[in-house]
């Protein structure tokens, strides 16, 4: 269990930047002046990725650590 | 005598953190609740200020301002107490909401309401997000080690509870006054705002007569207490970590789940199954009044087999099941599946638009159909008239208002119940699962972050997310569905592999 631990570690980082281009991949793709929907107006998405970043980078860490080894258990 | 009255004092404690959490989150829903008549009010369309505001105000209290609340209200729960911090959250949250039933509309003092609902919205986040972690460790540090679970799943129900308030509340004002009386300035709507200050003078006179948690007020007497807890959280690296794993092992499934339950499925029955709104909100009353004692239940249960795998089942059963659920409840409200014997047009009504070429003509019929089986809908047909072809080209068909047959209500409020059965499952063990993560001296700090993150920012995304899915894959309903269960399907994962089930029996460290 700890070995599938620590490999999962590398899921975990890549996680991080692939959510954080998803993000960014929307909002270029939904931002619309003229668009009503609330998916079209830039404040909601500056807010979504403001949040998401630190978030984001919060799953990178967890990942490094799990990679390193920080969440095994002594059996 | 002495067990009797550690009984007693017991809860008493559950009883004044429990009100005290039901209020402020009744507080925060009608808000949204009433989303649609306080935009009209505060938010006039056609200024686009004021729509800024508008969209900051219902977006900034559930993602930018409650994690904040949860740091800030956490530090000062570590630093200066529980009892105090959250007596604080609960005057600041319900003040707020008082004061935003007082504010005049912008019709009367122009841009200086949408301004003010949003300062008073802010506020409001800010509280919340440091209520429940306070209410928690209140709980958790007065119960006994062998039924913390259970004593803090009441406080758990409050989420819920103050859901049910908010809608029933909402109801009674509704049923009692016309539409024009309700939404009118100083109208109808203001009054579940105004009864907010009666339930938090209540509370906060209960409140005031507790006693700080002992292992707070023992920590003080040793001299003991964190210096900054803010640094000592998340500087520490062993504390650290642990923080990341209550949210992504944990928290954040939860919020998903929780929010799916409760909100995506609430505004599911009303815009995509298109049912009558006194209709979808009984289905959701009557679901969430039988699925309440599950928190008080699997909070038990969670003392006796470990928290982890009573959160983690609930994740996957939300996983295995919403698409079949959510399907059962768009394809049993279609009509054709009604099996009825005739339809009784018992109304109609037809008008026509001339259209901006000046000779064709845009008609609309709503004709009110009554079903044989006591099921009702309202039927809108738009059809364009072409006056120099003499054709009428059929347009589109939109079916609202569905009053279903009883059968199909009964079958969709057992469906709702278990969409909130697994929110019970998730939330009921949560709190107790969080504060034996953390250290008593940082443990308001630590345990408030993940939880407000997992609720606040996963969970209040399901919504946006829905749609953001929606618009790129138009033709799955249920395609906004995948974000709920992708991410209570990671978190599975990162539970099942990283999480631990064992219990700690002893929080005073």
């Amino acid at each position: 269990m700890n070995t599938i631990r620590k490999i999962l570690g590398i899921v975990w980082l890549l996680l991080g930047p692939a959510v954080v281009c998803f993000l960014f991949a929307g909002a270029a793709h939904n931002i619309d002046p003229e668009g009503k929907k609330d998916i079209n107006n830039p404040v909601i998405w500056i807010i979504i990725i403001t949040i998401f970043l630190p978030i984001a980078v919060g799953l990178m860490i967890f990942g490094w650590y799990a990679l390193k080894g920080e969440y095994t258990r002594k059996s | 005598m002495k067990q009797a009255s550690e009984a007693g004092v017991l809860r008493k404690v559950i009883g004044a953190s429990s009100l005290g959490t039901m209020i402020e989150w009744y507080d925060f829903y009608i808000f949204g609740m009433l989303a649609k008549t306080i935009s009209t009010e505060f938010f006039p369309e056609g200024n686009s200020t004021a729509a800024l505001l508008s969209t900051l105000a219902i977006f900034a209290a559930g993602f930018i301002v409650r994690p904040f609340g949860a740091l800030f209200f956490g530090r000062l729960g570590d630093l200066l107490g529980r009892k105090s911090t959250f007596l604080l959250t609960l005057v600041l949250m319900g003040g707020s909401t008082f004061l935003i039933g007082l504010v005049p509309g912008y019709h009367s003092i122009g841009i200086a309401a949408p301004l003010i609902v949003l300062l008073l919205r802010l506020l409001q986040g800010l509280a919340l997000g440091g209520e429940y972690g306070g209410a928690a460790t209140y709980v958790a540090e007065h119960a006994p080690p062998g039924k913390r679970g259970f004593y803090t799943s009441w406080i758990q129900t409050t989420a819920t509870l103050g859901l049910f308030l908010a809608l029933g509340v909402i109801m009674l004002v509704k049923m009692n006054l016309s539409d024009e009386r309700f939404n009118a300035e100083w109208g109808g709507w203001r009054y579940p705002f105004w009864f907010s200050i009666v339930l938090v003078v209540v509370s906060v006179y209960i409140r005031l007569k507790m006693e700080e948690s002992p292992l707070f007020a023992r920590l003080k007497t040793e001299g003991k207490v964190a210096k900054n807890p803010l640094k000592e959280s998340f500087r520490n690296k062993a504390n650290f970590k642990m923080v990341l794993l209550a949210l992504f092992g944990a928290a954040m499934g939860q919020g998903v789940i929780w929010y799916t339950g409760q909100f995506y499925a609430q505004s599911f029955l009303e815009t995509k199954v298109a049912l009558n709104f006194e209709q979808s909100r009984s289905i959701l009353l009557w679901a969430i009044l039988l699925a309440t004692p599950f928190f008080i239940v699997f909070g038990w249960l969670s003392d006796k087999v470990g928290r982890k795998w009573i959160m983690l089942a609930g994740m996957l059963l939300g996983v295995l099941t919403y698409r079949p659920i959510f399907n059962c409840l768009l394809e049993d409200a279609r009509m054709e599946k009604w099996q009825v014997e005739n339809t009784i047009p018992d109304a109609s009504k037809r008008q026509s638009t001339l259209l901006k070429n000046g000779s064709d003509s845009l008609i609309q019929t709503t004709e009110h159909i009554t079903f044989s089986n006591g099921a009702a809908c309202i039927k809108e047909q738009t059809d364009t008239l072409q006056v120099a072809s003499g054709t009428l080209v059929k347009g589109k068909t939109v079916i609202k208002d569905k009053l279903l047959p009883r059968p199909v209500y009964w079958k969709f409020v057992g469906l709702v119940f278990l969409l909130i059965f697994y929110v019970t499952m998730v939330y009921g063990p949560i709190a107790a699962f969080l504060v034996e993560l953390f250290p008593v001296h940082i443990r308001y700090t630590s345990m408030s972050l993940p939880y407000h993150i997992g609720n606040g920012v996963f969970g209040g995304l399901v919504p946006f997310i829905g749609v953001l899915l929606q618009t790129t894959f138009t033709e799955d309903p249920l395609v906004g569905l995948w974000y709920p269960i992708g991410i209570a399907a990671l978190s599975l994962i990162i539970g099942t592999v990283y999480l631990s089930n064992k219990i700690d029996k002893d929080v005073t460290d």
